[in-house]
């Protein structure tokens, strides 16, 4: 990922104290963490040449099985947001509209896609994939933007549907999804050639299960006061829980990190000096803007605790039976913060905002991702009555700079904290 | 104590002067493309004007999309907060501000103290903000001045279905060449200003008395269909222009209590 490790400082100084306190406050895992996704990316990238495979997968989907076949999983989701970070987007996403994409479209779909055309971005475009899965738990967009992928590299698309939660996860819904996941199974036995070896399945599935107990306890230090984290934090180290969740690397990686954490806690050092509101985001980041959006509101003495998104993924281990993995897992995929009623997210919501005693909540209405963004008015309305809590609704896009407009968004921000502070 | 005030909007830069609890003189000024020197104009005139010299000020407040700009503002606060704190200077008894600028429309909940407690700002678009209102008013070669006293000669206002400006504009030269007659179409224009801006209130939630504020608050039409389609009575100050320099130069006065105690 591109982004800048000091991202969370406030304004710069070049007063020496000062620029000491700056160091103590960066976080010193970025580093291994640059390293292991540098170090992914080549192996993604000479795949071929090491006679591995590679897959490209949606976000949500289940990476596991691909991890338990020695296949390398590529994220063109996380390319999006390197793209985003690298400020690449806008040039990506007009090409793509150049081909004929709307505007309307999802950024992370138009910039990846005239990336596969342009080997453009800030990697060079991604490797080609063997095979591609796609799980829809997280949009309706991604069913397209694979089968396009499908179409311009000629290879095989495997779809998971898991169905959108309304209340309750039906027993036939259930049975829908785990007949899928066995399907899938066999999907992946046909493209590599070989039986799944299920004794490696669960060892998978044990190192998945941990690296999302370890992740959000990363997550959960944030609840101390200060926080020694932020979300913008959390958006940067999200990277290998989505891409290499399964692999002892992660599980390493975040014990590292909860480690330093925890010792920043002892310390006492926060990543917002003078840390007084504290507040929680929901959507996606803004990938172009987290550093202006960092300071913005460390300059009003705020810190973004937590936020819905890095969460979306460790919210759902408590449904994984690492032992049931393969039925479990297909129930717990399917009931991602994104796929379930407005409902079961102002649960999730009320309980983030207690964890994380926050002072007000901060709503990214994102252009691109429809799923997230639809129906935040109506939280919005339902946090402010029902838990009386403060909150900002700012408009923008993860990656099309061209959604951003900087002074009606500082507005905006600068109105809510004056009326925090009263 | 002379405290004063400074909204630079997108199209007018506003100053407004108080000794405490009086208002001592106000100013407009075309904004311009150097939002720093209609800062210095406005101010100098309006020093010019009451007959007070700047150093006599205790403290100046900027406000507004420019409010960074002014360079010998003691503080800048966003004109969310001033219009709070100006509504509630010129009447102490309002609940709910729509403030409808040159390119944004507000609406603002403020508490007894005039401190605000939600407020909603239009998205990325002209639409029902006074640009809108300008665009039209050109497109039918209307001065904007009478604008909104067209509309109350209309018998049936025409629809105007774009939200979009430029679309709009296509729209209005479509219903002139189609014989439409100009109060109709003026007419239908505010209607169409009038249901984006209530839908923006309407998220917020309307709490009576309602004032409104801004250039647009001159424009009687737009303010009479705003209260067609809220149902409420909506209060018009003869300083809705100013509101926001005058809630600017309130909040000066706070400031610099603040700093004395």
């Amino acid at each position: 990922m591109a982004e800048q490790p000091d991202k969370t400082t406030s304004s710069p100084t070049k007063e020496p104290s000062k620029d000491l306190e700056k160091e103590r406050r960066k976080i010193k895992s970025v580093a291994k963490m640059k390293e292991i996704m540098t170090t992914y990316y080549i192996d993604a990238k000479t795949a071929r040449d090491n006679g591995k495979k590679v897959a490209w997968i949606t976000s949500g989907g289940p990476v596991e099985f691909l991890i338990a076949m020695d296949v390398i999983p590529v994220y063109p989701e996380n390319h999006g947001a390197m793209i985003g970070a690298s400020k690449m987007g806008v040039d990506l996403c007009e090409k793509a509209e150049e081909m004929g994409y709307s505007r309307d479209l999802c950024s992370y779909a138009r910039s990846d896609i005239a990336c596969s055309v342009t080997n453009g971005g800030p990697i060079g475009g991604l490797p080609a994939p063997d095979f591609l899965v796609c799980c829809n738990n997280i949009c309706g967009t991604v069913l397209k933007w694979y089968e396009v992928a499908a179409r311009y590299y000629d290879v095989p698309l495997f779809i998971l549907d898991t169905p959108f939660i309304h209340t309750s996860f039906s027993e036939s819904a259930k049975k829908y999804v785990i007949a899928q996941t066995y399907e899938y199974i066999a999907f992946l036995e046909k493209q590599c050639g070989k039986k799944m070896d299920y004794d490696r399945m669960n060892d998978v599935a044990r190192l998945a299960v941990e690296g999302l107990r370890l992740w959000q306890a990363v997550l959960d230090t944030a609840a101390h006061k200060p926080a020694p984290m932020t979300a913008f934090d959390a958006f940067f180290h999200l990277a290998l829980i989505v891409t290499l969740r399964g692999t002892q690397i992660t599980v390493d990686y975040y014990k590292q990190l909860l480690d330093e954490m925890n010792q920043r806690i002892k310390d006492g050092i926060a990543m917002v000096p003078n840390e007084k509101y504290r507040l929680l985001w929901d959507n996606l980041p803004v990938w172009y803007r987290t550093k202006w959006l960092s300071d913005k509101f460390a300059s009003h003495n705020a810190c973004l605790v937590g936020d819905t998104y890095t969460s979306a993924w460790s919210g759902v281990m408590d449904l994984i039976d690492e032992h049931n993995f393969i039925e479990t897992g297909a129930v717990a995929y399917s009931s991602v913060y994104i796929n379930v009623s407005l409902d079961m997210m102002m649960e999730t919501l009320e309980k983030l905002i207690k964890k994380y005693d926050v002072d007000g909540l901060v709503m990214h209405s994102n252009r691109s991702c429809k799923p997230y963004s639809l129906g935040q008015y109506d939280l919005q309305k339902r946090v402010m009555k029902e838990l009386n809590l403060p909150t900002l609704i700012i408009e923008a896009d993860m990656v099309d700079e061209r959604s951003f407009s900087e002074s009606q968004i500082e507005t905006r921000i600068d109105a809510f904290m004056e009326t925090l502070k009263g | 104590m002379l405290t004063a005030g400074i909204d630079i909007g997108s199209i007018t830069a506003k100053a407004a002067i108080l000794q405490d609890d009086t208002l001592l003189g106000t100013r407009v000024v075309f904004t311009g493309y150097n939002a720093s020197q209609a800062g210095k104009t406005v101010m100098t005139d309006l020093a010019k004007d009451t007959g007070i010299p700047m150093a006599d000020l205790a403290a100046v407040v900027a406000t507004g999309y420019g409010r960074n700009s002014v360079e010998f503002a003691t503080k800048s606060i966003t004109e969310i907060t001033c219009h709070g704190a100006g509504a509630h200077f010129l009447n102490p008894n309002v609940r709910f501000i729509i403030d409808i600028g040159g390119q944004d429309s507000k609406v603002i909940k403020v508490d007894g103290a005039g401190r605000v407690l939600d407020f909603a700002m239009n998205d990325k678009c002209a639409a029902g903000t006074g640009r809108f209102l300008e665009v039209m008013a050109r497109a039918l070669e209307v001065d904007l001045d009478g604008f909104g006293d067209f509309c109350l000669k209309s018998t049936a206002p025409s629809k105007i279905s774009s939200i979009c400006t430029v679309f709009a504009e296509s729209e209005v030269i479509s219903l002139i060449s189609k014989g439409e007659s100009r109060e109709n179409i003026i007419a239908g224009i505010h209607e169409s200003v009038a249901s984006r801006v209530a839908a923006l209130a309407r998220r917020v939630g309307v709490v009576e008395p309602v004032m409104m504020t801004g250039g647009v608050a001159k424009n009687i039409c737009a303010v009479r269909a705003l209260e067609r389609k809220l149902e409420t009575e909506i209060q018009v100050s003869p300083h809705a222009q100013v509101n926001g320099a005058i809630g600017a130069a309130v909040l000066a006065g706070r400031l610099k209590v603040k700093a004395q105690s």
